[in-house]
């Protein structure tokens, strides 16, 4: 398992927000879900380790909206930064590029490592 | 390239100038552009929208080009306040340059001697359109889309963009409410230069990441 560094930017959320259960540069796991319907969770990502970039805003549930629901109360959205050696192992290009991903709170979880 | 033609052949379906004339392009409607037309008659029928209304939203959608974006990039070139708020709020900071968001909430990255940053959307096609325009088809393709978080260096050489193995590629997933754009670095030999001239650097493509602004 490999995880990113990475330097949260200097500037306060420009979207509405109660702060979330996780902070910037805080390691989470993305998790395995595979729930029926509409969702906004690559697969790729899923089960993998990252470490929060930002925290985005509070933001409607996207799999609730699909359903025309409210999708409240709104959930915080984050950007996960993910190293390519986690993701894709050996077959990586390059294993310290990253992807940066935009994931709701809900599919994520602490993740212990450092 | 004119047409140089010395002798004018007239063959049998070809144009006075020599060419085969095309098919015309009278195939039949495909059912996505049938249900268009019909839910577009019914909203008008029904009162909900007029045909006039509708006509100004595509010429407002037609309107936006990769020029806006190019404008805000020469701005923070050219304006190190102004960079650091568009890198803080971008949607804040296109606003002060009198463009609409209309709902956009831009994140801004920005390329240093460190990083290249570049704009995906694994799930569809998610674009910062109110400030681009609509997106290139290329960037909507499964084979763009798949492989651009899975092997970047090599998509972007195929693009014509070699990185040096010392920077690194941060590839950006755009999969929820936020759009994306990157602010490229200016060019060497750019001192001095007007904003407009600066923005004629600035294409498409370096705002999604897959070129860099010509050189100077």
């Amino acid at each position: 398992m490999t995880i990113p560094e990475l330097t949260p930017p200097d500037f306060p959320p420009p979207w509405p927000t109660l702060g979330g259960r996780f902070a910037p540069g805080d390691a989470v796991r993305v998790r395995r879900g595979a729930a029926p319907g509409h969702m906004r969770t690559p697969w790729y990502l899923r089960g993998h380790v990252g470490r929060i970039e930002r925290i985005c805003g509070d933001f409607p549930n996207p799999e609730e909206l699909a359903y025309r629901r409210d999708g409240l109360p709104p959930r915080a959205l984050y950007r996960v930064r993910f190293n390519m050696a986690e993701l894709w192992g050996d077959a990586a290009e390059r294993p310290t590029d990253t992807v940066d991903a935009e994931m709701f709170e809900h599919w994520l979880e602490p993740a212990d490592a450092a | 390239m004119p047409h140089d033609h010395h002798e004018h052949f007239h063959h049998e379906g070809m144009s006075p100038s020599g060419h085969p004339y095309r098919p015309d392009n009278d195939t039949p409607l495909t059912y996505w552009q049938r249900m268009e037309i019909a839910v577009r008659e019914l909203l008008v029928e029904k009162g909900i929208a007029t045909a006039a209304e509708i006509n100004a939203q595509i010429e407002r959608m037609d309107a936006r080009s990769p020029a806006q974006g190019a404008r805000v990039v020469a701005r923070a070139w050219d304006d190190p306040s102004f960079r650091e708020r568009l890198i803080a709020d971008g949607t804040a900071a296109i606003e002060e340059m009198g463009i609409e968001p209309d709902g956009l909430k831009l994140v801004v990255v920005e390329n240093t001697d460190a990083v290249h940053n570049v704009v995906v959307c694994t799930l569809c096609s998610c674009y910062p359109r109110n400030l681009l325009g609509l997106p290139p088809d290329w960037y909507k393709t499964r084979a763009y889309r798949a492989r651009m978080v899975r092997e970047p260096r090599a998509v972007l050489a195929e693009f014509g963009l070699e990185l040096p193995g010392d920077l690194e590629v941060r590839v950006h997933d755009s999969t929820a409410d936020m759009r994306y754009m990157v602010l490229p670095r200016r060019p060497e030999g750019t001192e001095g230069w007007p904003r407009e001239r600066l923005a004629g650097l600035v294409s498409r493509d370096c705002m999604i990441g897959v070129a860099l602004p010509r050189p100077a």
